[in-house]
């Protein structure tokens, strides 16, 4: 959500992009050209159609075209092309009324409700959901019977009953806008409530309203068009319905009659509607997915890239501390890249880095180095679009870089587990935890249902939960981050994995939790001889738990060495810009250190809080 | 959970009152004297005047209100004012018409729009998937009669497979049943199942790049076992979509009933409405609106079982 600064600025040149964005869309522009013959018909109905649509010939029954009849006559002798015409007419007006009255009662309604809130809201809500579990077409039958076959009467009421859509629509959109700072603003300088409305919110409101409106007068015409057809109307206001009823009464003598209305029908409804989606799409801020066909494009660039691209130089940066043969995780020159409309993103470029078994190797940071995506690409987990190619990816001494999926992900749950960043939102909402614990130990590890209940208990002890009966019980939304965490723990280890990826496993997490998690990892990964992949943007945290550390800046790694090492005398100048911020703004470090030293343990003496802080934790 | 089914059951209830007692006001003051309708245009005002007082139309609109109302609550939704047939009888004959193309249509939507769906949200920007999306969109719009009357030249007066119109009762012939009802429910499920299909098919891609779906993966899950999972987290869209189907349907059916010639409750609305047989009206109203209130209610169930965060509320 990007608030809009100056909204009055802003709005007409939208406005105007809009409709150019819409225009370069082939399927909205064929879809408009069609709509606007149809109005075109509808407007100028009297002076292209000679006949009365009314006037009954007796020799222009069934008659076929001919005589200036373009189209022939009906079952009661009237020109068929003449009712085409002034059908349209019908139709259109119609549709106007219906739409204008759903604007009229949906909008204003909406855009308070979204706005006040509250009660008004309650009750508002309550109505229109009332009217959208009505059988509209019921209700327009008891309407109609009495209206005296008025037909603006009966369009107005099914405006009514199509106001929940607008109402909807403007509620959502109020209600977002009503958070943004702009509304506020204009509050404080003494806007009054009513001034607000009209201007700002109505403002906001507007471009989905043009989407309704379109999918309105579609279900408008649809709707009105099933109501002629079932009798509905004044027999002198020639409508298409009616046609399509004249023509379906006969439909086995006289088929022909249904063509022309059928199409007309089809085609109008078709075009509001997708010019209707058209404009969704052009105002909708969800980014769409990347096509298999982009998808694709990537992984050929990512393999061989196109002689005339600007991507940077393209060899590895970082180095290997360990043989091959010795090495839990080893990655060879790895590059990642994301498929956009606009071409390749290289978001990791040339990374080799490895991690003995029993080693915690920390991969440091700002967000956009690449550190989270080299992550996943370990794990063969890139989100949709990504691609990752490399020289060579070893884990557990085994080359997995050219594997299938199906085989990389066999790796997943036995070789190695991933710890995630934000505890709650890695864990299934609608499954308890037990189930989650136990699934992946029967299917992946194929245990019995009851050793795989066992061990999930086991494990979810050993990471410090007290109570793990009431846990497995849970549903996430029942437990603490903290406790989430150690779940997410508890399901990584619970496989024995032989390397550990956590991606910044603490940083969603109070302060004093933190330390705790941070400890928990340390001892999981002594007691399993596990190689521990962590990635930060954490000084502290390296401090407290890596033995060695990779910094990366712009998915390249800058320098890579034993902690100690890199604290005392970071080589590259991003290094040491890196740790001093750290220590500057600290994340809570500085409390920790405060909660430390008020424990008794023993203060920095000589060399930084943080890193004193930080391996007094891990002891 | 008591409190969940009283509030729904209370709302559900004052529902049904508003709503029979909108249709009440607003067919009486659009109906006016019905006798006339009723009667035809030959009528005598001694005629007229005599089957007022035998439908009760010369009580104070109240007291009728509260005549219907009073026996509509033990069950009893008068008689017609043409036929002189108990309404509730009428309706226990035409409802199972109306229910068994609605439910069949339901049933067709369900499959096949959960099945295209999840094939779309697997393969998004594929070609199924843009296919769909333009024919959601014009399926969506088209309205059922437009779409029946289609099926009907195409399959029933082209390539005879299917019956014109009319309705076979299952218990005279099982298969004519099944034939009679398959054309008006393919029209009425079409909008349907893109409908259905769209919903999951954006709820589905929105779970599957959420968070704990790669966390299941990260745990070596297979495939199958974690589309598994993003379904279930999907599902509750769809599923709205699917009641406010139901309720959606039943309106379409009015007309729908009207193209095939089906004896259900569509038919015997618009029959009735054209006369001002306003005891008919009422009992399909009333028993609609139940049917809309008893759907809605078991969807809270079924949302509260999928979703457990909801059960709490």
């Amino acid at each position: 959500m990007t608030a809009a600064p100056f909204p009055t600025a802003l709005a007409p040149v939208k406005r105007v992009s809009l409709l150019r964005r819409f225009l370069r869309r082939p399927m909205g522009v064929i879809a408009l050209f069609l709509f606007l013959i149809v109005v075109f018909l509808a407007v100028f109905a009297p002076l292209l159609a000679k006949f009365d649509p009314n006037h009954v010939d007796f020799n222009l029954v069934y008659a076929r075209p001919g005589n200036g009849h373009v189209l022939g006559g009906d079952s009661a002798g009237r020109d068929l092309y003449s009712r085409l015409l002034y059908g349209a007419k019908t139709t259109l007006w119609g549709a106007l009324i219906t739409c204008v009255a759903g604007l009229v009662i949906g909008v204003p309604a909406g855009v308070s409700a979204g706005y006040f809130g509250g009660t008004l809201d309650r009750i508002l809500t309550w109505i229109s959901d009332a009217l959208q579990s009505v059988p509209a077409m019921i209700v327009l039958l008891v309407v109609a019977a009495g209206s005296g076959q008025s037909f603006p009467v009966l369009m107005i009421a099914l405006g009514v009953f199509l106001a929940p859509g607008y109402y909807r629509i403007s509620r959502a959109r109020a209600m977002s806008v009503r958070r943004e700072p702009y509304i506020d603003a204009a509050r404080v300088s003494g806007m009054t409530n009513a001034r607000i409305l009209r201007t700002h919110m109505m403002r906001a409101v507007y471009p989905p309203l043009v989407v309704q409106t379109a999918l309105t007068a579609g279900i408008a015409i649809g709707m009105q068009a099933g109501l002629q057809f079932l009798g509905i109307g004044s027999a002198s206001t020639p409508s298409w319905g009616q046609m399509m009823n004249d023509g379906f009464r006969n439909i086995l003598s006289y088929p022909i009659l249904l063509l022309w209305p059928s199409i007309i029908l089809g085609v109008t409804v078709a075009a509001l509607a997708l010019m209707g989606s058209t404009l969704a799409d052009l105002i909708s801020v969800r980014a769409e997915q990347p096509t298999p066909r982009l998808r694709a494009k990537a992984r050929q660039w990512m393999a061989t890239p196109p002689a005339a691209s600007d991507l940077p130089a393209r060899e590895p940066s970082g180095m290997h501390a360990h043989q091959i043969e010795n090495c839990a995780l080893r990655v060879d020159n790895l590059r990642v890249g994301y498929a956009t409309k606009a071409g390749l993103k290289e978001v990791v470029r040339g990374v080799s880095l490895d991690a003995a078994p029993g080693e915690v190797l920390g991969i440091v940071g700002e967000s956009g180095s690449g550190k989270t995506q080299t992550s996943f690409a370990v794990l063969d987990l890139l989100p949709s679009g990504g691609t990752a190619v490399a020289d060579g990816i070893w884990i557990g001494g085994k080359e997995v870089s050219r594997l299938s999926a199906k085989d990389r992900t066999a790796l997943l749950g036995r070789e190695i587990a991933y710890v995630p960043q934000e505890p709650l939102s890695n864990l299934d909402p609608c499954y308890t935890v037990e189930r989650q614990l136990v699934e992946p130990l029967r299917r992946v590890h194929g245990m019995s249902k009851a050793d795989a209940r066992k061990r999930a208990r086991e494990v979810l002890v050993r990471v410090g939960i007290t109570d793990p009966d009431r846990v497995l019980r849970s549903y996430p939304h029942q437990i603490s981050g903290g406790m989430a965490q150690r779940v997410l723990i508890a399901g990584a280890v619970s496989g024995r994995p032989s390397l550990l990826i956590a991606d910044e496993p603490t940083t969603a997490l109070d302060v004093t939790v933190q330390a705790e998690v941070l400890e928990l990892l340390r001892e999981l990964q002594r007691e399993y001889g596990m190689a521990l992949m962590i990635v930060t943007h954490n000084f502290g945290v390296v401090a407290d738990i890596c033995d060695r550390v990779v910094v990366m800046k712009d998915g390249r790694i800058v320098e890579t060495g034993a902690v100690e090492r890199i604290f005392r005398s970071p080589e590259d100048p991003y290094t040491a810009e890196l740790i001093s911020a750290s220590l500057d703004d600290a994340d809570g470090r500085h409390e920790l250190d405060e909660a430390w030293a008020a424990n008794g343990s023993s203060a920095a003496e000589g060399r930084s809080a943080a890193h004193a802080a930080g391996e007094d934790g891990a002891r | 959970m008591l409190s969940f089914i009283a509030k729904r059951l209370l709302s559900g209830i004052v529902l049904l009152l508003v709503v029979t007692s909108g249709t009440f006001f607003l067919a009486h003051l659009a109906i006016g004297d019905p006798t006339q309708g009723l009667l035809g245009n030959s009528a005598t005002p001694a005629q007229s005047a005599a089957l007022r007082a035998k439908i009760g139309y010369d009580d104070p609109l109240l007291v009728q209100f509260w005549n219907w109302l009073s026996h509509a609550a033990t069950g009893d939704f008068g008689k017609s004012w043409r036929s002189f047939q108990p309404v509730g009888d009428t309706l226990a004959l035409r409802i199972p018409v109306t229910l068994s193309v609605v439910i069949v249509a339901l049933l067709l939507a369900a499959v096949f729009g959960v099945l295209i769906g999840i094939i779309c949200g697997l393969r998004p920007g594929g070609v199924l998937d843009r296919v769909l999306k333009v024919a959601s969109v014009v399926l969506f719009a088209l309205p059922g009669f437009w779409v029946s009357i289609q099926l009907v030249i195409l399959f029933a007066v082209n390539l005879h497979w299917f019956p014109v119109i009319g309705y076979t009762s299952p218990d005279k012939d099982l298969g004519g049943w099944f034939r009679s009802i398959t054309l008006p429910s393919i029209s009425l499920a079409l909008g349907a199942i893109v409908l259905i299909a769209e919903q999951l098919r954006n709820g589905f891609i929105e779970v599957a790049n959420q968070d704990f779906v790669r966390t299941l993966r990260a745990r070596g899950l297979s495939k199958r076992r974690v589309t598994m999972h993003v379904l279930r987290n999907a599902s509750p869209a769809a599923l709205t979509v699917l009641a406010l189907m139901f309720v959606g349907l039943l309106g379409g059916a009015v007309v729908v009933e009207t193209v095939f010639t089906l004896p259900g409750i569509g038919t015997l609305t618009q029959s009735a409405s054209q006369i001002g047989d306003m005891p008919s009206l009422l009992g399909v109203t009333a028993i609609t609106v139940a049917f809309v209130v008893v759907i809605n209610f078991l969807l809270d169930l079924v949302l509260g079982w999928v979703n457990p965060k909801v059960r709490e509320r």
